[in-house]
């Protein structure tokens, strides 16, 4: 069975789905911590089933410059996972990786956006590998694609390829922090709505 | 003067001195209307091309086609005259920069405005659509003045 429209899923359903969140993003920060060697901390997963108004104003304000990766999951699970640095954030990674600190997303050079990218790119693997068995299925990840934009303009993107199957939108959204609470990062993995009901069969969620 | 929110999916109308703002537009396009005799400005922030394609969606002001017709509708309503109304556009971005991971549908929604302003006779007078970077848009109701703003390429007044 598929759901249709993310309207109507339920209470129970959306706890399930902000499991599936802890599960992709405990990974995730693993293989961050790893990488870098450094300690990463992370907050318990928040899902919002929202307008696409109030999704971007629950993730931050519309216009801040923020830099986001996007892949495009295919396969079993359609939908998107977005990666979104805020300047800190970004800077934190380069100064890491590279020794160079003061980044500034709206001067960041090839090189940055590589790391950004690759950094990006661990990341959603590590958090779709861990989602992919935990429900049995074949996931696919696109090439990420890295825009450094207002906040909201980066958000219509998962926004716009939705709105085909209705107004709301499911965030199950993951924030990260490096060293200090002040420097964060935010995981959003939007599935569609017709990869939904399978994924919630999967994990025995009542439909 | 006051400034009037446009949401995502949302259309507005207003009157001098007040002006329509809308934040953060990617692909989607702000589409504004204005008669300069009566002073009223509308504007739609639409968000896909054509209602046809998603026939059991009944929400308007989602689609270029009906949302512009809708806010056409509501200008005359509110004292524009047919034949007076012109138009401006600011919005549909390719948000990857043509990366091939998404459909064009920033393109797509120029272009349905563009054929739809064109199908109900009003003139496209301005417009600062495509490209690859988000735009907040501002539109005053007193002189028919846009405003577009990014984070990375400046302000330009149209």
């Amino acid at each position: 069975m598929s759901i249709k429209r993310y309207e109507q899923l339920s209470f129970e359903q959306i706890e399930v789905l902000r499991e599936i969140g802890n599960i992709g993003s405990g990974n995730a920060a693993t293989a961050l911590s790893s990488m870098l060697g450094i300690r990463v901390g992370m907050q318990l997963p928040q899902t919002a089933l929202a307008s696409f108004d109030r999704a971007i104003s629950l993730i931050g304000e519309p216009e801040r410059l923020t830099a986001g990766i996007i892949i495009r999951l295919s396969g079993d699970m359609s939908g998107m996972l977005l990666h979104l640095y805020e300047e800190p954030f970004a800077a934190a990674v380069i100064k890491k990786m590279t020794g160079r600190s003061g980044t500034k997303l709206n001067a960041l050079s090839q090189e940055d956006i590589s790391l950004l990218c690759e950094v990006g790119n661990i990341m959603s693997g590590s958090y779709i590998a861990a989602v992919a068995n935990m429900v049995g299925m074949k996931i696919e990840l696109s090439v990420p694609g890295l825009a450094v934009d207002m906040l909201g303009a980066i958000m219509s993107v998962p926004a716009v390829e939705l709105a085909a199957v209705g107004d709301t939108v499911l965030l199950i959204k993951e924030k990260f922090t490096i060293d200090t609470v002040e420097v964060n990062s935010q995981l959003l993995l939007i599935p569609s709505a017709q990869s939904l009901g399978v994924l919630l069969e999967r994990l025995g969620a009542e439909l | 003067m006051s400034r009037i929110t446009v949401g995502i999916s949302d259309r507005k109308v207003c009157r001098a001195p007040d002006e329509l703002a809308t934040y953060a537009l990617g692909s989607c396009v702000a589409v504004c209307l204005w008669d300069s005799t009566a002073k009223v400005a509308g504007m739609a922030h639409i968000m896909l091309p054509n209602s046809e394609e998603i026939p059991n969606d009944n929400n308007v002001n989602k689609f270029a086609d009906t949302a512009i017709k809708r806010l056409y509708e509501d200008m005359l309503l509110s004292g524009a005259s047919k034949g007076g109304i012109i138009a401006k556009a600011a919005g549909g971005a390719n948000m990857l920069g043509g990366i091939g991971i998404l459909s064009n549908i920033g393109e797509r929604n120029a272009e349905a405005v563009t054929a739809q302003l064109k199908r109900l006779g009003i003139p496209l007078v301005a417009e600062d659509m495509g490209l690859n970077y988000g735009r907040t848009v501002y539109f005053r109701a007193e002189d028919g003045q846009m405003t577009v703003t990014s984070g990375l390429k400046g302000t330009k007044i149209i």
